[in-house]
């Protein structure tokens, strides 16, 4: 297999430009880089990370105890409603294109995105949608009708500062970003992979990036229309959604889930990507059923369109709409259980290293199957109805967000960390981490089932000292800051790692797939050549001439 | 990529077409302002709107066979009938704004001018790509190279006219034929 393909370094691109490597900030700021642009984008999810972080903390002081005033209501609304956005379209959305963006390209041996330029303006509107969002702030108050912004609280009568007009400009920037990223990573995977790499031959992480972008520029418009709608009746005096005037406070939930649904799996599609690349590679095993994890996602990705309205049922939609919605709703559980079982399946019989990226791995199977089967129980209507705006949907979303997408995307940090800086994250610190965050976690979120099923409803500032009431939140409370202490012992391993980590090499897990075949981190150009790729592994292939795969 | 960026703006006209189809079943339009509505003038614009995409086939095909005389010509008529498209709806907007029905009059106003405009706005960006191209023929940029860019717009004006071709029939049409 000693075949190789030149890989041209795409000179049209940047004509006449030349490379000086040491400009410090300015290189950063005007680089158009895939790599630099991806880390830029995880440096992004982490600063809003933080943010997010401190604003959940402050919530979990104001419900430490009953009848608590270190919040006011009108903060306290703010507070969780910029938490929910943060989280959502500043930390998962990012964390996800960073990674997307930086190891797409790497993946599919080739030099660059499609459209450099396209993807440095994606990076740097999302910044300023972020910097827009959180100008509300000084400019005379947050949005304070939650993430989902339901009408008519999103109107002007109901929310007079201009926190709701900040939260819709915010989110129509940041949403464009996200459209022009996902053209670009469209693009790129269909005409920049290395000459011989067939579709039904894409690493898996690439493929599911590759899927949820047609997902995305499908989910997208329906939100930037909403917000166009209640942009023009807030400022313009529309009556969309106005009730008093005619309008519908329903059209904007069904434009919001019809978003907002498939936005779930927008965030979490990209985490299964790198699960599909961590279980295999320290299984020592090729991924079990290579076409069912493949094909699970792009049913995930057709049926996350028909689901939205499960996240109606309390308004009373009738019922033949609650029916389709709640069959449709269990049977997006399948092609998800399927991945579950090919993730086992891979992990059976394997030679399986508990690296710590395993192990978030590991942890995400039981942690995620948590939340997937509360889902489950919320597509069963009269449940739905018991349950809604409770403590329980807190816990199942958290379940699914943190379990879900955060542990994906931090066994993807350790798993793909040697190689975007050269260096080791430290094992030991990081069993550590790994430990505190799993403890704190469960600690948070578990309890609040059980604060939901005794009927403590969501969104509220604060809560009467009833029996179990005020144990069941504390407990809440310590754990999240066992999670706050933990990510800043992530950030401190980070530094460290920087500033005096392990040498990494080319190829520290001894990987299957192409980036582990260039340097870390890999030079402006990332390839000179690449080896003719023939299967799904193409760096086993390469190392093992003897024993490769068809 | 224009492909692609064309699905995600059709997507999001059908969001505003959806809006406006449910407000009509919802609270229900009043009578009068959809009859205020001028179906055959409108129609002599949209026919005009069409009939660009049909004139810019034309400069396609003369760009190709590297006329560029006639890729100027067809592209100025193109760029004249978008032109005129626009100004037509201006003529309508002002009728409708002296019969009072505006954008916060009712539903109706509202989701009549939110997917009309949007429409509109997307129509007066095509002209200003259009009128960019035009000036780059002019310069001579598109003398020798075998450029897709003219192809490429092509794929947005043509999703344009046919965006209007779906406003035009849901919004003056189909109420002529229903009892909304």
């Amino acid at each position: 297999m000693s075949e190789t393909i030149y890989i041209p370094e795409p000179s049209t691109s940047f004509p006449g430009v030349g490379v000086s490597t040491d400009q410090g900030l300015l290189q950063w700021i005007s680089s158009v880089d895939h790599k630099m642009i991806g880390i830029m984008y995880l440096l992004l999810a982490l600063l809003f990370f933080l943010i997010g972080g401190v604003e959940a903390l402050l919530m979990r002081i104001q419900l430490a105890a009953p009848v608590n005033h270190f919040l006011s209501p009108e903060a306290y609304d703010q507070i969780f409603t910029m938490h929910g956005t943060t989280m959502i379209f500043l930390v998962a959305m990012p964390a996800v294109f960073g990674f997307a963006v930086y190891f797409t390209p790497l993946m599919i041996g080739a030099n660059e995105m499609a459209f450099p330029r396209l993807n440095s303006f994606s990076l740097w509107i999302t910044f300023f949608g972020g910097l827009l969002l959180y100008f509300s702030f000084v400019a005379g108050g947050g949005p304070d009708a939650g993430w989902f912004n339901y009408a008519p609280l999103n109107e002007k009568n109901y929310s007079s500062s201009n926190g709701i007009d900040y939260y819709a400009m915010g989110l129509l920037l940041s949403g464009i970003g996200s459209v022009t990223t996902s053209i670009n990573l469209i693009v790129t995977v269909l005409h920049y992979r290395v000459k011989g790499m067939k579709l039904n031959q894409l690493p898996l992480f690439v493929w599911m990036v590759f899927v949820n972008s047609f997902l995305l520029i499908a989910a997208f418009p329906s939100l930037n229309a909403a917000l166009a709608m209640l942009l023009l009746d807030r400022q313009f005096h529309a009556h969309f959604f106005n009730t008093t005037n005619g309008g519908s406070a329903l059209l904007w939930q069904h434009l919001f889930w019809i978003f907002g649904h498939p936005e779930v799996y927008i965030v979490i599609l990209p985490p299964f990507g790198i699960l599909s690349e961590v279980f295999p590679v320290f299984s020592r095993k090729p991924i079990f059923g290579y076409a069912f994890v493949a094909a699970s996602s792009v049913a995930i990705a057709l049926l996350a369109f028909g689901v939205w309205a499960h996240h109606m049922f309390a308004v009373g939609m009738g019922n033949t709409v609650d029916a389709f919605f709640s069959a449709s709703s269990m049977l997006i559980g399948i092609p998800t259980g399927v991945k579950i079982f090919n993730w086992l399946a891979t992990m059976y019989g394997g030679k399986i290293r508990f690296t710590v990226s395993m192990l978030f791995a590991v942890a995400f199977l039981i942690e995620f199957t948590i939340g997937g089967l509360t889902g489950i129980a919320f597509s069963i209507v009269p449940i739905d109805w018991q349950l809604t705006d409770t403590y329980y949907v807190v816990a199942h979303l958290h379940y699914v967000f943190i379990g879900g997408t955060i542990f994906g995307l931090l066994a993807g940090l350790f798993y793909w960390f040697p190689k975007m800086t050269g260096k080791m994250l430290d094992e030991k610190l990081g069993r550590w981490f790994f430990w505190l965050f799993i403890i704190g976690f469960n600690a948070t979120f578990l309890v609040q089932h059980l604060l939901g099923i005794l009927g403590m409803p969501r969104r509220v500032f604060t809560y009467p000292n009833l029996p179990w009431y005020g144990v069941l939140n504390m407990i809440s409370t310590i754990g999240a800051f066992i999670m706050g202490g933990s990510v800043l012992l992530l950030l401190y391993m980070v530094f460290k790692s920087i500033r005096s980590g392990k040498d990494a090499g080319k190829d520290p897990w001894d990987g299957v797939t192409l980036e582990w075949l260039t340097t870390s981190p890999p030079q402006l150009k990332n390839f000179d050549e690449v080896p003719v790729v023939q299967g799904s592994r193409p760096l086993w292939n390469w190392k093992h001439p003897d024993n490769a795969d068809q | 990529m224009m492909k692609l960026v064309v699905g995600t703006e059709a997507m999001f006209f059908i969001c505003l077409i959806l809006a406006f189809v449910y407000m009509a079943y919802n609270a229900g339009f009043e009578p009068h302002e959809v009859e205020a509505l001028d179906v055959k003038t409108t129609g002599i614009f949209t026919v005009i709107l069409i009939a660009s995409s049909f004139t810019f086939l034309l400069a396609e095909k003369n760009y190709q066979k590297g006329k560029i005389k006639s890729l100027k010509f067809w592209l100025i008529i193109t760029i004249l009938f978008g032109a005129i498209f626009l100004i037509g709806q201006g003529e309508e907007y002002w009728r409708l704004i002296n019969d009072h029905i505006t954008l916060s009059s009712s539903v109706f106003g509202t989701s009549f001018y939110a997917l009309t405009g949007f429409h509109g706005f997307h129509v007066f960006a095509g002209i200003i790509i259009l009128l960019i191209i035009l000036t780059m023929v002019f310069l001579g940029d598109f003398n020798h190279s075998n450029s897709n860019v003219i192809s490429t717009v092509g794929i947005y004006w043509h999703f344009v006219d046919i965006v209007w071709i779906a406003v035009f029939t849901v919004v003056y049409v189909l109420p002529l034929f229903t009892n909304v």
